[in-house]
C-alpha cells in the first residue's frame, strides 16, 4: 500500500507506537518477506533474526539519514541515492559480523549465520526509502528505524510461535506450508490492523 | 539445440519453476502494489526490465567477479537499472511514480532479481541469462497481475481505475487492504499446488 503519508509534524512516540503496531513494516507493507517465510518454521531461529534485524534496520536508518541529508543533498547526489544506502547497509552488516566474530564467538554461533541473509531483507532497505520519502527529521528518522525493527522481530516471533503449535494440525496439502502461513501472516495483519483506531500515521 | 533449451528456460520458469509458486520468492516488494492493476503491470514490467538485463550483464562478467564479493557486485549492477527505472518513471509517469514510492528501488532488494543472477547468469551464457531474466520475470509478473486483477476487481469494483460493477456493488475493502494480499496469494498458491498433488496422485496410480 502506498499512502501518501505526512508525519512530519508527529510526535516521535507516535512514529514509534505506529511502526511496530498500526503500519508494520512486514504485515502491513509486505517487506522481508522472503526470510519471513523461510525462518519462521522455529521460535530459536524466529528470535535471532528477529533481534538481528531489528538492530540492522535501528542502526542503519540513523546511518543512511546521515548520509542522505549531509552528503548526497549537498553534493546534489539524490538519484544515486540507492546505491548508497545499499552500499552503507551491505559494509554496516559485514561489519557488524566482524565484530560480533571478535567479541563473542557464542553470540557469533546464535546470531552470525543471520547476518548475511539481512543485506538481502527488504525490510532494512525498505525502512530507509520509507523514511526519505516521508520526510523524517533525526529523531523521527530514529525511532521509526527502531519501531520497524521491533516490529518485524515480534511479528516472526508470533508467527514462529503460531506455526510450531500448528505443526501436528490437519492442513490441506496444497496448503501447507507457505501457503498456510500467508494466511496466518494475514489474520495476523487484520489483527494488527484492529489497532488503527487508536493512531493515525496511514 | 539451442533453440530447445531457449524453449526449456522458458517453459521452465513459467511453469513447474514458477519463481512464485516454486520458490516463493520474490513477493517482498510487489505484493504491496497488487491493489491497483495498473501499478502492478508497471512494477512487474519494471521488474523484468531489470531482472533481464542484470541478468545479461552479471553473465557478460561472471569470468571477472570474484566469488567472495560477488554479492555485492550483483546488488551494484541491479541498482543501477532499477535506477534507471526510477528515472523513467518519475519522467513519464509521475503519478504512477508517487503512487509506487519506495516500491520500485526496493527492486533492488526483490529476491528474484538477485536469485537469477546467483543461481542462472553465473553459470550461463550472456542471450541465455537474458531470456531466462525474461522468464521468470514474465513467471512472477502473470501470478502478481492475476492477483491484482481479483483485488481491484472485488476490492474497489473497478479494474485500471474503470468501474465495471455497477453502485450496487458493495466493496470488500479488505481486499484492497494489506490482509487481501496475504489472502490472494495463499489461494492462488493452494489452487496450483493442489492441482500439482492430484497429478502426482494420478501418475503414481
Amino acid at each position: 500500500m502506498t499512502q501518501g503519508i505526512t508525519t512530519t509534524g508527529l510526535a516521535f512516540y507516535g512514529v514509534f507506537f505506529a511502526s511496530i503496531f498500526t503500519s508494520n513494516i512486514l504485515l502491513t507493507n509486505f517487506l522481508g518477506m522472503c526470510s519471513f517465510l523461510a525462518i519462521s518454521k522455529e521460535v530459536k531461529a524466529s528470535v535471532g533474526l528477529g533481534v538481528a534485524v531489528a538492530f540492522v534496520i535501528g542502526i542503519t536508518s540513523v546511518l543512511n539519514w546521515l548520509a542522505y541529508y549531509y552528503i548526497l543533498v549537498p553534493l546534489d547526489l539524490v538519484y544515486l541515492r540507492y546505491i548508497v544506502f545499499i552500499i552503507i547497509i551491505a559494509a554496516f552488516v559485514q561489519l557488524l559480523e566482524m565484530i560480533i566474530e571478535r567479541v563473542s564467538e557464542q553470540l557469533y554461533n546464535t546470531l552470525g549465520i543471520f547476518l548475511p541473509l539481512i543485506t538481502v531483507n527488504c525490510a532494512v532497505f525498505g525502512a530507509v526509502l520509507f523514511l526519505i520519502i516521508r520526510n523524517y527529521n533525526f529523531v523521527n528518522s530514529l525511532f521509526y528505524g527502531f519501531g520497524s525493527g521491533i516490529g518485524w522481530a515480534i511479528a516472526i516471533i508470533a508467527m514462529a510461535g503460531i506455526r510450531q503449535k500448528m505443526a501436528r494440525s490437519r492442513v490441506p496439502k496444497g496448503l501447507a506450508g507457505p501457503g498456510m502461513a500467508l494466511i496466518i501472516a494475514g489474520m495476523m495483519a487484520i489483527a494488527f490492523m484492529g489497532l488503527s483506531g487508536m493512531i493515525k500515521i496511514t | 539445440m539451442a533453440k530447445s533449451k531457449l524453449g526449456k528456460v522458458f517453459s521452465d520458469d513459467l511453469g513447474k519453476n514458477n519463481p512464485v509458486f516454486a520458490q516463493i520468492l520474490g513477493i517482498c516488494s510487489t505484493l504491496a502494489v497488487t491493489n491497483v492493476l495498473r501499478n502492478t503491470v508497471i512494477m512487474c514490467a519494471g521488474l523484468v526490465f531489470t531482472t533481464a538485463l542484470s541478468n545479461y550483464t552479471v553473465s557478460l562478467m561472471r569470468k571477472y567477479i570474484p566469488t567472495r564479493t560477488r554479492m555485492m557486485i550483483e546488488t551494484m549492477i541491479i541498482a543501477v537499472y532499477v535506477i534507471i527505472v526510477d528515472i523513467v518513471l518519475r519522467a513519464y509517469l509521475p503519478d504512477v511514480s508517487r503512487e509506487l514510492g519506495p516500491y520500485v528501488g526496493l527492486i533492488i532488494t526483490n529476491c528474484i532479481v538477485m536469485g537469477r543472477t546467483e543461481a542462472y547468469a553465473l553459470q550461463n551464457p550472456p542471450w541465455l541469462s537474458f531470456v531466462d531474466g525474461i522468464a521468470s520475470g514474465i513467471g512472477y509478473s502473470y501470478v502478481l497481475i492475476a492477483i491484482a486483477v481479483v483485488r481491484e476487481v472485488l476490492g474497489s469494483g473497478a479494474i485500471w481505475g474503470i468501474k465495471i460493477l455497477g453502485s450496487g456493488w458493495t466493496n470488500w475493502s479488505i481486499l484492497a487492504m494489506a490482509p487481501g494480499g496475504f489472502f490472494m496469494l495463499a489461494i492462488f498458491i493452494w489452487i496450483v499446488k493442489g492441482r500439482g498433488a492430484k497429478e502426482e496422485e494420478v501418475k503414481a496410480k
